[in-house]
């Protein structure tokens, strides 16, 4: 892992504009991701911020805008590329192997970073490098006691700590989270809210949340979109202070699910 | 059911296939080498179907590709070298599995399925049509390769005995191999994608190079059965590439449960048995096996492979009352 020095812009995305047919999705969306920082983005149902990780992700190529990665022009790189130069994503909705035990889920991830896919004959089981990483991640993740058991009959929160451990897995230096309190326990969710502020110390993370007590509880930073626009960026204090942001929502039906 | 549980049975059904020759019936020792060659070709499909997710409606190709293979690279009056032909005529499937592989792995779904089945017909055509295959009636191996090494002679291949040994231990080796492969950090990335192709993407795998690699091995595995028939019956016809075998080996892989080695075996007993029954009783046979696959799919999602399982659960269900 390199040198971690606070303030290092890890991934800058300028004027992405993603269009679907006549619709437009996003439109000219700038966002800056710090390394040690939680930036998150908020915005009613709708207000595309799925389509803006997806776009960061690789997950769908944007159609207009540049996104950088520590320098580096990425625009044009698959999902994969962008994971190997150190991109990693979870999903919305719980995106694992449910067959394979929470080990192998991560171990699989780890397995990633030295891909041979002429190595048919030694056993995935005896790479020792992979099994201690994924070992670690899972700890890290906070789902230490876990390990052995089949990824498919742990609890909701539980499979959104694995995704986290996966990702951590393949040494991404920023984080894109979707909703990874989507659907947990106040107590699940605190725990992770935990996880989260512990990850933060070495790597970049962007979050899209509607959990408004976690958001202020975590982000360093918050983009508000409102219908494929971006209304406000800024410092919590800001976002909770803006009229914008409070007519934007109250203004309408679909309110903050506090 | 653990490792060395299971073990036990697959030997003595191994025993039991080895100790055929000993009836001395031509017949049987044809017949059952014959299933013993679709087995290896139901493993090679299984691969890419049970294993990969790759649903390949043309695999017959591959098995064709070798078995014309062998027929036109040996001499027509004298027995070509088994250590040349065999190793040739397995590259050219793999080779033919590599090309049509870069082009078909682009697709998903439906049409990965409606182009395995196209590039199937158009090596069909290839051989009916074009001078290379001669036609629809095939093509002889006169002589059966020779194992010679430097003068010495391992086995005899026109012993009808030692052909069938040779398939055996063929079967063997092909079945220790993918149970290797499979385990095998390449083996765990296919199995990943078959669960979910998009999650290994975002986790840095490029995927269509794991995929292209399986969908070679399968061709090279199923040029290998190919092989092993021609050299078996002595001729091929065109008809060993038609979407009929393709079909029939994708009937095996899901009548023997998929994603199960030792279930694609059995599934290529359990096809053929049945072939050779029901024809014996009717004309209709084909109709008798349809209603067979139809109520194997409806009542044993798992296939043959998941019977031992049921079968144990329900004499544990039976225990616990």
């Amino acid at each position: 892992m390199s040198a971690t020095t606070k303030n290092e812009v890890l991934l800058q995305a300028d004027k992405l504009t993603r269009r679907f047919g006549g619709l437009v999705a996003n439109q000219d969306i700038s966002v800056t991701l710090e390394r040690q920082m939680i930036h998150v983005l908020l915005g009613p149902n709708g207000a595309g911020k799925s389509t803006c990780i997806n776009m960061l992700s690789g997950d769908l190529p944007p159609s207009e805008g540049r996104i950088h990665f520590m320098g580096k022009d990425i625009t044009g790189l698959t999902a994969a590329q962008r994971s190997q130069v150190g991109i990693g994503r979870s999903y919305q909705r719980t995106n694992i192997f449910p067959q394979f035990s929470v080990l192998e889920n991560v171990r699989l991830a780890a397995q990633s970073r030295r891909q041979q896919p002429w190595s048919i004959f030694s056993k995935a089981m005896e790479q020792k490098w992979a099994l201690e990483k994924a070992r670690a991640c899972i700890e890290e993740a906070g789902l230490g006691k876990r390990v052995d058991w089949v990824s498919g009959v742990l609890s909701h929160g539980e499979q959104r700590q694995l995704e986290i451990a996966m990702v951590l897995a393949t040494d991404a230096q920023v984080l894109l989270l979707d909703e990874p309190l989507a659907g947990m326990g106040s107590e699940e969710s605190a725990s992770m809210v935990e996880v989260l502020k512990r990850l933060r110390q070495t790597r970049g993370i962007l979050l899209v949340e509607h959990d408004m007590d976690a958001v202020f509880a975590v982000a360093d930073m918050i983009t508000v979109m409102v219908n494929g626009q971006l209304l406000e960026c800024g410092p919590p204090a800001q976002i909770k202070a803006s009229v914008a942001v409070q007519q934007a929502y109250l203004g309408t039906e679909d309110s903050f699910h506090v | 059911m653990n490792a060395q549980a299971s073990l036990i049975p697959k030997l003595v059904a191994l025993a039991i296939v080895a100790c055929v020759p000993l009836s001395g019936e031509s017949f049987y020792i044809e017949i059952v080498g014959k299933v013993l060659v679709m087995a290896i070709f139901a493993m090679s499909l299984d691969l890419l179907v049970g294993f990969t997710g790759l649903v390949s409606f043309g695999h017959a190709a591959y098995f064709g590709i070798a078995a014309y293979a062998v027929a036109i690279l040996s001499p027509e009056y004298e027995a070509a070298n088994l250590w040349y032909v065999l190793p040739a005529s397995i590259g050219l499937s793999a080779l033919a599995a590599f090309v049509i592989g870069l082009f078909v792995l682009r697709t998903k779904g439906i049409y990965f399925i409606m182009v395995t089945l196209a590039f199937a017909q158009m090596a069909y055509f290839i051989f009916h049509d074009t001078p290379l295959g001669g036609g629809s009636d095939g093509k002889y191996l006169n002589n059966k390769p020779s194992a010679s090494i430097f003068g010495w002679e391992p086995f005899d291949l026109t012993n009808e005995v030692h052909m069938f040994y040779f398939i055996l231990a063929m079967l063997v080796l092909v079945y220790l191999f993918l149970a290797r492969v499979l385990q095998s950090p390449f083996g765990r990335v296919l199995v990943g994608i078959k669960s979910n192709e998009h999650r290994m993407q975002s986790l840095g795998y490029f995927t269509f190079r794991y995929k292209l690699g399986a969908f070679t091995l399968a061709g090279a595995l199923g040029g290998l059965a190919g092989f092993l028939y021609a050299v078996l019956f002595g001729f091929v016809t065109p008809e060993l590439l038609s979407w009929h075998e393709s079909g029939n080996v994708l009937l095996m892989v899901i009548l023997g449960g998929m994603g199960n080695l030792t279930g694609a075996i059995a599934g290529a007993f359990a096809f053929e048995a049945m072939r050779e029954i029901f024809a014996d009783i009717t004309k209709y046979w084909q109709l008798l096996m349809g209603g067979v696959i139809v109520a194997v799919v409806l009542f044993l999602p798992g296939g043959l492979a998941g019977v031992p399982g049921r079968i144990k659960r329900a004499l544990q269900g039976g225990d616990a009352k």
